[in-house]
């Protein structure tokens, strides 16, 4: 494939390798044991969720707007990315929480707003794929009131499950813990933004694909 | 300014009285509504006492199935006479086709619920007459809310195919927490003694919902409806 | 004759299917209220953790890893399309 992506293949293939090297040599957290290392893997691909979940929107803004076929080409991408990075979290999240909190799932503020972010994003791609011709604006419009609708889903499902806000918890990590996670955001980083690229180029080849396609037919 | 509310008018106008003619989606819909409430009973309720807080949850779910309906089936009418292209070709701002439109649907919800709330006080012993003005708001705010996202969705899918399906696919997410807020809003009035500071800032957040969504609305449909 | 065979099967696999729908006589109680994580009854189990943690993270790396495998695989048939096309515009 292209010259460009053969050191940032390189890089995120390291870093990601690299990554359980260093969780863990970090130190065991005290209440919670060993299974609060999935906390590393858990909490970058949470916040490369909400990442995409933007660039999602704002790609489909541009589109929308400008007509951009390059920018709804990204809005694609960043929509995969969006639900297989929601499926990271939404899966190591309960593994850790069966052996932290003792249930599988509980409706507090943060699971059920990413849980709906992901539905959202999930209704994106089946608008995309079952939605026939121009279905790519409607899953524009999806993407872009999605995004819109992130703080409201926040408060509103804050607010419903208890009466006043909680207070938020400063997570004051040890100094091993911290360089570890870190370490990790890079990584999931990293990992990020080589699937965005070649996702997107995907779709770059297949828009040439099918121009061809139609050029060859006449 | 002018231009546009007439055109908003004129297209609201337009449907309500074809919907008055044959009356064909204000009846189905109420009944179905109906419907909805009474399978909610059989579900909720227990020795002939209902679960607390059913009332407001069941009264919005039953909106929002009712609304997501009347959606699919005004556009489908719209879709098959062809009159949304004919709209479209009209030499009006297209906001103003679309909050005709909205206006409409607003209309057909706002007699669904007048139907609905009585009925839900009556089989839920739901105080709906302790703040009927709360209430009313309440209502007005958070139908509003799942009606413009509703109306931008169910236009843009008139010529999508899986139509019936996708309407609540991408409608149910986006509403949550217009569902969110008018239960808990509406629960708070059906205590025993009404919550009314705490339906108040439902409310409020129900306003915001609206001003923004409304908003996005009008922005996105003109792109929205145009072939590029 | 045959709607009436499949009419059949599908109620003799009926018992089969409550059967299975039961709750696990282990499942600890807590799983079906909910409760504010601060509120929760003290653990009754104590669950190994290495087999979560595992579980964990071999979802990401199978999840990426699929990923990225499916991507490859589009890429390489769309490439080998496109030289295709491309042979068949220079040549008509």
């Amino acid at each position: 494939m292209a010259r460009v992506f053969v050191p940032l293949v390189l890089a995120a293939m390291l870093l990601f390798a690299a990554a359980p090297l260093v969780v863990a040599s970090a130190p065991v957290e005290q209440t919670m044991g060993l299974v609060q290392k999935i906390f590393y893997y858990h909490v970058p691909s949470a916040m490369l969720m909400f990442v995409s979940a933007f660039v999602c929107g704002i790609s489909s803004a541009v589109f929308l707007f400008r007509r951009s076929a390059a920018a709804d080409r990204v809005a694609l991408a960043a929509g995969e990315l969006v639900v297989l990075f929601g499926a990271i979290v939404l899966v190591t999240g309960p593994l850790w929480a069966r052996k932290a909190w003792g249930v599988w799932w509980e409706w507090d503020a943060r699971l059920t707003s990413s849980l709906l972010l992901w539905m959202i994003f999930l209704a994106y791609l089946l608008v995309r794929r079952f939605g026939g011709p121009g279905s790519e604006k409607l899953a524009g419009a999806m993407a872009l009131f999605g995004m819109a609708n992130v703080p409201f889903v926040y408060v509103s499902v804050n607010y419903w499950r208890t009466l006043h806000p909680k207070t938020s918890v400063v997570m004051t990590l040890a100094p091993g813990m911290r360089a570890a996670f870190w370490f990790c955001v890079a990584a999931f980083a990293a990992m990020y933004v080589l699937l965005l690229t070649l996702r997107k180029r995907l779709e770059d080849r297949q828009a040439e694909v099918e121009q061809l396609y139609l050029a060859t037919d006449d | 300014m002018r231009q546009f509310l007439r055109v908003a008018w004129v297209v609201m106008r337009k449907d309500l009285t074809v919907e008055m003619r044959s009356r064909e989606i204000v009846y189905t819909t109420v009944f179905f509504a109906a419907s909805c409430v009474l399978v909610f009973a059989f579900a909720l309720v227990r020795e002939g006492r209902p679960l607390e807080d059913a009332a407001a949850g069941i009264l919005w779910i039953s909106v929002a199935f009712a609304g997501t309906l009347a959606l699919g089936r005004t556009f489908e009418r719209e879709r098959h006479t062809e009159t949304l292209r004919a709209l479209m070709l009209a030499p009006s701002d297209r906001p103003a086709i679309y909050v005709g439109k909205l206006l409409g649907i607003l209309a057909l919800m706002a007699i669904v619920e007048a139907v609905l709330v009585p009925l839900v006080g009556l089989l839920f012993h739901a105080p709906v007459l302790a703040r009927p003005l709360w209430l009313a708001a309440l209502l007005a705010a958070g139908t509003l809310g799942f009606a413009s996202v509703g109306t931008l969705f169910a236009a843009m899918l008139v010529r999508a195919r899986s139509r019936d399906v996708l309407l609540p696919v991408l409608l149910y997410p986006i509403t949550i927490p217009v569902i969110i807020a008018g239960v808990r809003g509406t629960a708070a009035l059906f205590q025993a003694t009404p919550d009314e500071p705490m339906a108040r800032f439902w409310a409020a957040l129900l306003l915001f919902f609206d001003v923004v969504f409304v908003t996005l609305s009008l922005w996105t449909f003109e792109p929205l409806m145009t072939e590029s | 004759m045959k709607r009436l065979l499949s009419l059949i099967v599908l109620f003799a696999l009926l018992p089969g299917v409550v059967a299975l729908a039961q709750e696990p006589a282990g499942t600890p109680s807590a799983q079906g209220d909910f409760v504010p994580v601060n509120q929760l009854p003290a653990q009754t189990e104590q669950l190994p953790a290495a087999p979560l943690l595992m579980g964990a993270y071999a979802f990401v790396w199978v999840a990426l890893l699929v990923y990225v495998w499916s991507l490859w695989k589009r890429m390489g048939k769309l490439e080998r399309e496109l030289a295709e096309l491309r042979r068949r515009v220079q040549n008509p």
